[in-house]
């Protein structure tokens, strides 16, 4: 079943789509920033948007900072929702459940699935990002690149540590896939599925600057997402990372037993 | 083959299914009659363990359902309220999506591309391009929705409505179809309304009417004689004054005589010299059975 939904996956035209529009925004402000040469004023912008003129390989990084808040949720979100709800809409879920393929196995399939995007999207948008990055910005690459806090980091070091925040990034969305694949075993239509994860996702961002929220602040979704850029400072500041790591892991747990408890017994009415 | 007790279902306070026994041997076709509503589908689903039931059993091919839906399913083929298909992926595609999803025999790979085939020439879509089941008519799609319940040569079919959307010619091709499975040794649960159907084809029946299993019999049974016998003959009065007590009604074309043997009843009239044009005996018809034993569909909505 898993091979027949990754199968599915990398043959939809729509995955490609997907993936290519995510992938449209960091290009553009690459070439936009490669015409104009001019960064954001230190301290403004997306994380290392200020830094890439000068070294083209931290683009990558800059690239997923961009996506992540936005992007990135919006096409997990989509997929996850599909996950069931989309199956159920178009009939073919009762035909998958008498083949028969037991319940938890499809589950899974389905977010064996949406994880193989999310990888896709984020490996898709790194390299993508790499390549424009070195190809059209800043080339004072010595082999040595300034961290956040103002050390030196080696060209090895670099590529660790942004491979710990790809993986991060990927971790993050796992979050919003557990949701969007919850909700889809709840709603009856894909849309709504997507459209409810987008919410606990807008909620969230909204929450996280107010202040009378500060006590809900651990909880919120998205507040350690952006904590990868933590990977960067000298000596890596470990603690947001952490407490990301534990939060979406805690996230992912949830809201995948409840989409199994709900699954498993679920009239299939559609 | 499917064998319910007290099966039951309640979706909140309606009562979907109340109590039903059903019984379908080996070997039968068995028509499930019922009008819109009366709960077919429900039963059905809980016979696949697609619905839960809320009280009672479900036991298919001699296995406890859904508990043993891994064995019992690779074992059955079924059309569950119409197909359904990935719209963006051609005829065969789909059949090899839904093949390759689930596990079965042992050489379920290896002949899969072959299963396919006869598949799809068995249900009338052999020489189908490829284009998207997207792009096929409403017919097409029911018989590929077909050929996807015969793709594993199963035990059991179990067909809602399989021949909905089908032309005249079609619903003939299916007919024949089912009847060659049936003589193959396939039991054939089919779901239908239409009685004229389930008439030709089925050996056994059982009607459900409001969640209930109202009747479940033998077809010969429900379709046997009333013991009486229409006689056509231009000699009406006499026959009438011959059979005085015996002839019931006076029908435009002739008489309808109670009568325990029409053998018996013909010599009687010829001895007699009454020319008899037709004599044949009343049979009750599977709608006079089926309405009788139901009352409205729930489609229909009367005022209090």
């Amino acid at each position: 079943m898993i091979a027949v939904e990754l199968g599915k996956l990398l043959r939809s035209r729509r995955t490609w789509v997907t993936i290519a529009l995510v992938d449209a925004l960091p290009t553009l402000v690459a070439v936009l920033l490669a015409v104009t040469d001019l960064g954001p004023r230190p301290g403004t912008g997306p994380a290392f948007l200020s830094a890439v003129l000068h070294d083209g390989t931290l683009f990558p990084l800059a690239a997923m900072a961009m996506v992540l808040p936005l992007f990135l949720p919006v096409a997990v979100a989509m997929a996850a929702g599909e996950a069931i709800a989309g199956e159920a809409q178009s009939g073919t879920l009762r035909y998958l459940l008498v083949r028969p393929v037991g319940r938890t196995r499809l589950l899974a399939a389905k977010l064996v699935s949406v994880m193989a995007f999310v990888m896709l999207t984020v490996l898709v948008v790194g390299a993508t990002a790499l390549l424009t990055g070195t190809l059209l910005l800043g080339h004072e690459n010595t082999g040595r690149t300034i961290s956040v806090s103002g050390t030196t980091l080696s060209t090895g070091q670099l590529a660790e540590r942004t491979g710990l925040a790809l993986l991060y990034a990927m971790l993050s969305m796992l979050g919003v896939a557990a949701i969007g694949l919850f909700l889809s075993t709840v709603v009856r239509t894909p849309l709504a599925a997507a459209l409810g994860t987008l919410a606990v996702l807008v909620a969230s961002t909204l929450l996280l600057p107010l202040d009378a929220a500060h006590a809900l602040r651990p909880y919120l979704l998205t507040r350690y997402w952006l904590a990868f850029v933590d990977l960067f400072r000298d000596p890596i500041l470990w603690t947001n990372v952490v407490h990301g790591v534990l939060q979406q892991g805690a996230y992912v747990v949830a809201f995948l037993t409840a989409a199994w408890a709900n699954f498993a017994t679920k009239d299939i009415t559609d | 083959m499917i064998r319910t007790s007290a099966l039951t279902k309640r979706f909140g306070s309606i009562l979907a299914v109340d109590a039903v026994d059903l019984d379908v041997r080996e070997g039968d076709i068995y028509g499930f009659l019922g009008a819109n509503g009366s709960g077919k589908t429900t039963t059905v689903r809980m016979l696949l363990g697609l619905v839960l039931p809320t009280s009672g059993e479900v036991s298919l091919l001699g296995r406890p359902m859904p508990s043993a839906a891994r064995e019992v399913l690779p074992q059955v083929g079924a059309l569950v309220e119409g197909p359904a298909a990935y719209p963006g992926l051609s005829g065969r595609r789909n059949l090899a999506v839904l093949d390759a999803a689930g596990a079965g025999r042992a050489d379920g790979r290896r002949s899969r591309r072959r299963r396919i085939e006869e598949a799809l020439d068995r249900v009338g879509l052999g020489g189908i391009d490829g284009r998207p089941v997207r792009a096929y008519s409403l017919g097409m799609r029911q018989r590929l929705g077909l050929a996807a319940a015969i793709l594993r040569s199963p035990r059991l079919l179990v067909l809602d409505e399989p021949t909905n959307g089908l032309d005249p010619q079609g619903i003939g091709e299916i007919r024949t179809l089912l009847r060659e499975l049936h003589a193959a040794g396939t039991t054939v649960l089919l779901l239908s309304h239409q009685l004229a159907e389930v008439e030709q084809l089925c050996s056994r029946v059982g009607v459900l009417d409001r969640g209930r299993l109202v009747l479940q019999r033998e077809l010969e049974e429900i379709c046997g004689p009333t013991g009486r016998i229409h006689v056509r003959t231009p000699d009406a009065d006499g026959a009438r004054a011959l059979l005085d007590g015996q002839v019931e009604a006076t029908t435009s074309t002739g008489l309808l005589v109670r009568h325990p043997d029409p053998g018996e009843l013909n010599a009687m009239l010829v001895g007699r010299g009454i020319r008899v044009e037709e004599l044949t005996p009343e049979r009750r018809t599977l709608e006079d059975a089926v309405l009788a034993a139901t009352g409205a569909g729930s489609d229909r909505v009367a005022r209090p």
